[in-house]
């Protein structure tokens, strides 16, 4: 299922903590999709010095968190921001289809941590944000009845399999529009 | 490394003796039942055998058990078979919220063509309350279909107090016994059910065989229409080494249920007492006693069920897990959530069920290897830095 570089940053995860006296915080995700990442930095001059995360999450939660921060260490902050989601994936051999949108968030939570520290240096004690969406949370869904993508932008009509699909206003799942709930049986209004 | 195995609800391995039963009727005894030669009236005469031996271990005449070629399979066929079947009555079906994709699916299914359902809820150890199934019904109530025992959190369902709720009101009652067949004492007669699923997989049967008994009288279509195999209820050559195969495991099932059963339930308990007690907030997932002997479910709280599997795995224990992450959907288990569980509560899920055979000594490496990996997987849990802080 996972790519053996995968396995071995989630059994050996690099940078795992909390840095008590960092220079900035993000965090990205939420309980209900799975995966919640928090991401501390410290920064010297224009480069991160240390970074560290902490992640409640699947294998791939943990093993895109250490590759992001194994990766991001000794960068210039710019160059921390240019690292995207899609290069993590790449970079740990690539990840199952069904968790690239909701383990593979490690690049949002470095970039949330960043403008965290950014925030900090003009001033304003910025409170530590929750990103609940992730970038291209759209781009990256799935219709639960034939696993082809949905389109982007909200788009709620699987084209592969003909369904109306809406997010269940009980539990949030992706399902089908006027039926009761794929994943939990609440009762759906038609779209 | 010798693996532990935790995992019946996915796989068993199937017995000995039952694969030297059904062997013979791969290749010797290959004849088609339905051929009135002596070969086939021999593979006849052993699907016959086989069905008398699945009606023993449920208290049913054999001419009630259909055979079919999984646990899904009898739950669609009972779903829309029955309901079809008494679309005169009326088009509303009542299920519980926790039972099996096939009950709920097939339900669902039957929507498209004007049916409605009713879900029922359950309480946190996961049980139907039979006066909700009571209030549930309608004068156009045709099914009720409530599992005999859930395979996620174990919890043994009322179905004979449902079962006469159902009979007064005079309404048709199919249970899903996959889980519970072979595990607990199953007496169609006693429980008083219209319909009832099972697979012999989990009693250590081979996969693609099943049955659904069906209460003689009770009218049913058939879902896959065809020849006059099972009585014209189920087309389709009969899998004489599949049905053999349950047979036999119906057979063994039956002799040794209660003795398999003590043995379980003493390293169920085990498990169930000790890893709460070795572990700072773990909660047991179902009823504590209403619940199958094989079956220990757990949440633990701060981590996640997938990346616990995983590190199980690598010392060598299968389990499952009801977590959104071990999901294809990435939803968290309906059963869970149906309990009243909240998100983070559901991804801890971890689920032991032990097979026929498992060691002492397995539950005991269970409980020396699981402590260590949730305290490595908390250390990385921004949930239990949280946790820490605040009971600070």
């Amino acid at each position: 299922m996972y790519s053996e570089k995968v396995m071995d940053h989630f059994q050996n995860p690099r940078n795992v903590g909390v840095l008590a006296d960092a220079d900035g915080v993000g965090q990205v995700g939420n309980p209900v999709c799975g995966d919640m990442m928090t991401f501390y930095i410290k920064v010297k001059g224009t480069r991160l010095a240390d970074v560290k995360f902490q992640t409640f999450g699947c294998g791939a939660a943990i093993a895109v968190s250490s590759m992001v921060s194994e990766m991001a260490i000794g960068k210039t902050l710019e160059e921390a921001m240019a690292i995207t989601n899609e290069v993590v994936a790449e970079e740990l051999g690539g990840l199952p289809k069904n968790k690239l949108h909701c383990s593979n968030l490690g690049a949002d939570a470095l970039h949330a941590a960043i403008q965290n520290y950014k925030d900090r240096q003009v001033g304003f004690a910025a409170p530590v944000k929750t990103i609940e969406e992730h970038e291209g949370h759209e781009e990256e869904c799935h219709c639960p009845y034939c696993e082809s993508p949905i389109a982007a932008g909200g788009e709620t009509f699987c084209t592969a399999c003909k369904v109306n699909l809406i997010e269940c206003p009980a539990c949030g799942g992706i399902t089908k529009a006027g039926e009761p709930c794929l994943h939990c049986g609440a009762e759906t209004k038609q779209a | 490394m010798r693996r532990r195995y935790f995992d019946h609800i996915a796989a068993t391995p199937v017995h000995a003796d039952v694969l030297a039963a059904l062997l013979p009727f791969v290749r010797e005894t290959f004849g088609n039942p339905q051929s009135l030669h002596s070969d086939g009236q021999a593979a006849l005469m052993a699907v016959d055998e086989a069905r008398e031996k699945v009606a023993a271990l449920l208290g049913s005449k054999p001419d009630e058990v259909i055979f079919t070629s999984s646990g899904s399979e009898s739950n669609n066929f009972a779903l829309k078979g029955l309901a079809q079947a008494q679309q005169a009555r009326g088009k509303h079906l009542v299920v519980s919220a926790v039972e099996h994709p096939s009950v709920l699916n097939a339900a669902k299914s039957l929507e498209r063509q004007g049916f409605r359902t009713t879900v029922v809820p359950v309480d946190r150890f996961g049980r139907v309350d039979p006066a909700d199934v009571e209030k549930a019904l309608m004068p156009e109530t045709s099914l009720v279909s409530v599992m005999l025992a859930n395979s996620e959190v174990g919890t043994i369902e009322p179905v004979a107090e449902i079962a006469r709720v159902c009979r007064a009101r005079k309404v048709l009652i199919h249970t899903d016994a996959v889980a519970a067949a072979g595990a607990i004492p199953i007496d169609v007669k006693a429980l008083d059910v219209d319909a009832l699923s099972l697979a012999a997989n989990p009693f250590y049967g081979p996969r693609g065989a099943a049955a659904l008994y069906v209460r003689k009288g009770v009218r049913i279509l058939p879902l896959i229409e065809g020849g006059l195999q099972e009585g014209g209820r189920r087309a389709g050559s009969e899998d004489v080494p599949a049905i053999v195969g349950l047979g036999k495991a119906a057979e063994l099932a039956g002799e040794r249920l209660e003795a398999r059963r003590a043995e379980a339930v003493a390293l169920r308990d085990r498990l169930l007492a000790e890893l709460p007690r070795r572990v700072e907030r773990v909660v047991v997932t179902g009823h504590p006693t209403e619940r199958l002997p094989y079956h220990a479910s757990f949440c633990v709280e701060f981590i996640e069920g997938e990346a616990m599997l995983l590190h199980l795995d690598m010392q060598g224990i299968s389990v499952s897990s009801g977590s959104a992450c071990t999901s294809k959907s990435l939803k968290a288990s309906h059963v869970l959530l149906a309990m009243g569980l909240d998100h983070a509560l559901a991804q801890g899920s971890v689920v032991f069920s032990l097979i026929e055979g498992t060691p002492a000594e397995d539950v005991d490496a269970v409980l020396d290897a699981f402590p260590p990996i949730i305290a490595r997987l908390r250390k990385m849990s921004p949930l239990w830095t949280k946790y820490l802080q605040e009971k600070k």
